[in-house]
């Protein structure tokens, strides 16, 4: 039996962890070009989020595999098709990858990994120059290519809504159209 | 989340396509939603906005202060590591609940260093010495401390901090600052005042080792009940200060500082106690060119051993960033707006030389 819809607890991930997730991309830029004291309070913020977005994606992603998701409309043109496939794979990744990296890079710098109080992290990477540099870089370019998935995710998502009003939007609606109508 | 019937629901049939101009209208609307966004994510991240004062601003400057600071620190940028231990006398768990104040002995890894842009630079010229440390209490929790000589700091922010570097940086013309520039600061920024005083009237001497080290920054202790201490910590010599004129301390070699210190730990460790000051209410935390009245209150919180030295560039200290506001819990940054920057600035520093260290290594095939 396949769905129509994702589920309300795929939904609810969905939104929750987009706001969570575009929160992270402007709190990410916004506090590396800052020397105001809301520095602190962002990293502060930044650090903890993340690792909750971790586990958000990894839970996300095992519902994901047991739940599926709603077929594509079939009059979708293959390339379409791919695209939403393969923007979908990437914003997976990244939502698993960015996270690893900012506390690989963490402890590749020598740092220790507070997410807040006593709250701590081992270190998942060994205190080594050329692997914080390597990750550290890393976790500045696939946050702008997150970015740019995101923004084309979400010109499609609005083109499914808007233009061609195929029903791809409702399957992930927070709300359902039998409520609405 | 509302209640929704997923699977049973049949597929709801697709409402008709709009016409032409609707189309129009929705595209128009995506374009813009999606171009806003960009704007947005563009105006955070401060690529519209060229004049914000960003650490990689304040990096940029630093780094153009004479010689070349590739691969090293941006500021203190010459120095040697050192290791050690703290031994903490267990005063000081009354007002921090920090676990590296609680009785013990716990090791240190830390870093003296003259307080300049060139990595060669001779010692005689750095006005301003600096001790570092990093402590690691058994449970894993770190106090990463850097402090300085001066009883005060130059600047009270981020901004004035800035204009300072710029008016310091090295003219390409001449190969000099332009003293003017200097001048014109300090003539601009009469909170200097205290800190130009010292650099002008406090004798030179011949070590590290005889020097006291200040927080400057203040901090929070916070005890048991939750309650929270302002405090400055001060590391304070045992050694005697051993003065000497800055001209003779110039004729001993640029390396003067390293030599002295090699030759005395050879002799033996050197201590420092480690002396929180308790703040007064109404006196500034925001404000590090401002000293506390000498008679507030003080706890002697331990012992610093220093028992030997490293060099950078293989020592224990060359990749670890001293950050002020990597603190153990029971420790928290004040009010002081210097202290977001430091961590925010430290950090782009930190993240230059790493990469820079790299890039050494692949091209030299050797680690430095
Ligand atoms: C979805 C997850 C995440 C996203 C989207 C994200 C995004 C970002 C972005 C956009 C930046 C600015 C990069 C730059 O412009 O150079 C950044 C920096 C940073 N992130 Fe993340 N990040 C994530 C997770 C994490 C996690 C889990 C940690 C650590 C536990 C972390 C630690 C850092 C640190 C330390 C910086 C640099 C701060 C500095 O240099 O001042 N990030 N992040
Ligand atoms: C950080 C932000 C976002 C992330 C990481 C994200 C991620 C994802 C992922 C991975 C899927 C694929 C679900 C699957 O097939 O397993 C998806 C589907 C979807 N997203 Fe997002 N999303 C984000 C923001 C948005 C926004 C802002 C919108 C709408 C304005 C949106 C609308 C949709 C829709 C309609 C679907 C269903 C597509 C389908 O049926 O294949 N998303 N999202
Ligand atoms: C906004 C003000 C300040 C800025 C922008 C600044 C900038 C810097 C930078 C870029 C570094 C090199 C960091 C690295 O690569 O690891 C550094 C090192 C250092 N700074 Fe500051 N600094 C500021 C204020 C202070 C203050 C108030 C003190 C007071 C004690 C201080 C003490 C030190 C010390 C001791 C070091 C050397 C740490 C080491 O040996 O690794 N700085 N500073």
């Amino acid at each position: 039996m396949t769905p129509t819809r994702f589920s309300p607890l795929q939904r609810g991930l969905h939104w929750l962890m987009a706001a969570a997730i575009i929160a992270m991309l402007f709190i990410g830029v916004g506090m590396v070009t800052t020397v105001q004291p809301r520095y602190l309070a962002l990293i502060a913020v930044h650090k903890p989020l993340g690792i909750a977005i971790l586990l958000l994606a990894l839970l996300r992603i095992g519902v994901r595999l047991r739940r599926g998701a709603p077929p594509l409309p079939a009059d979708l043109p293959p390339i379409q098709r791919f695209g939403a496939h393969a923007s979908h794979l990437v914003l997976y990744g990244l939502m698993v990858a960015m996270p690893l990296i900012g506390w690989a890079m963490l402890s590749a710098g020598g740092y220790p990994v507070v997410l807040g109080g006593v709250l701590r992290l081992p270190p998942i990477a060994p205190h080594d120059d050329a692997l914080q540099a390597v990750l550290r870089t890393a976790h500045t370019w696939l946050a702008y290519a997150l970015f740019l998935t995101v923004i084309a995710h979400l010109g499609a998502a609005l083109m499914h809504a808007l233009i061609r009003r195929d029903g791809v939007f409702q399957t992930m609606a927070p709300w359902s159209r039998a409520n609405r109508a | 989340m509302p209640p929704a019937r997923d699977t049973a629901s049949p597929p709801p049939a697709p409402p008709p396509r709009p016409g032409r101009t609707r189309q129009a209208a929705a595209f128009a609307l995506i374009a813009a939603v999606c171009g806003l966004s960009a704007t947005a994510f563009a105006y955070t991240g401060g690529w519209l906005s060229p004049d914000r004062l960003t650490p990689a601003r304040i990096v940029d400057a630093l780094s153009d202060r004479g010689g070349d600071p590739i691969g090293h620190r941006r500021n203190h940028s010459k120095g040697i590591c050192f290791l050690g231990t703290f031994e903490a006398s267990g005063a000081g768990t009354a007002l921090s609940t920090a676990s590296v104040l609680a009785r013990g002995s716990y090791p240190v890894v830390g870093r003296f260093a003259i307080a300049t842009g060139d990595p060669m630079a001779a010692d005689a010229s750095g006005r301003v010495r600096s001790l570092a440390v990093r402590i690691v209490a058994p449970d894993g929790q770190e106090w990463r401390s850097g402090m300085n000589n001066s009883p005060v700091f130059v600047v009270a922010t981020p901004r004035a901090f800035y204009e300072q570097t710029v008016a310091s940086e090295v003219d390409p013309a001449t190969g000099h600052p332009d003293p003017k520039a200097l001048a014109h600061f300090f003539a601009t920024h009469p909170e200097s005042a205290p800190f130009l005083a010292w650099a002008k009237t406090a004798p030179w001497t011949t070590s590290f080792a005889d020097q006291q080290y200040n927080s400057l920054n203040a901090f929070r202790f916070i005890d048991a009940s939750g309650a929270s201490h302002p405090v400055r910590w001060s590391l304070v010599p045992t050694a005697a200060p051993q003065v000497e004129p800055v001209a003779a301390l110039a004729a001993k070699g640029p390396d003067f500082l390293e030599q002295d210190l090699k030759a005395r730990l050879a002799r033996g460790p050197l201590t420092w106690h480690l002396v929180a000051t308790l703040a007064a209410p109404g006196d500034p935390t925001d404000d590090a060119t401002k000293a506390w009245p000498a008679d507030r209150p003080t706890v002697d919180l331990g012992t610093l051993e220093v028992t030997t030295a490293q060099d950078e560039a293989t020592g224990a200290c060359r990749d670890i960033n001293y950050d002020p506001t990597i603190l153990p819990t029971g420790i928290a940054p004040s009010d002081d707006p210097l202290l977001a920057a430091r961590s925010a600035v430290y950090a782009n520093s930190f993240d230059r030389r790493t990469a820079e260290l790299a890039r050494h290594a692949t091209a030299a095939g050797s680690a430095r």
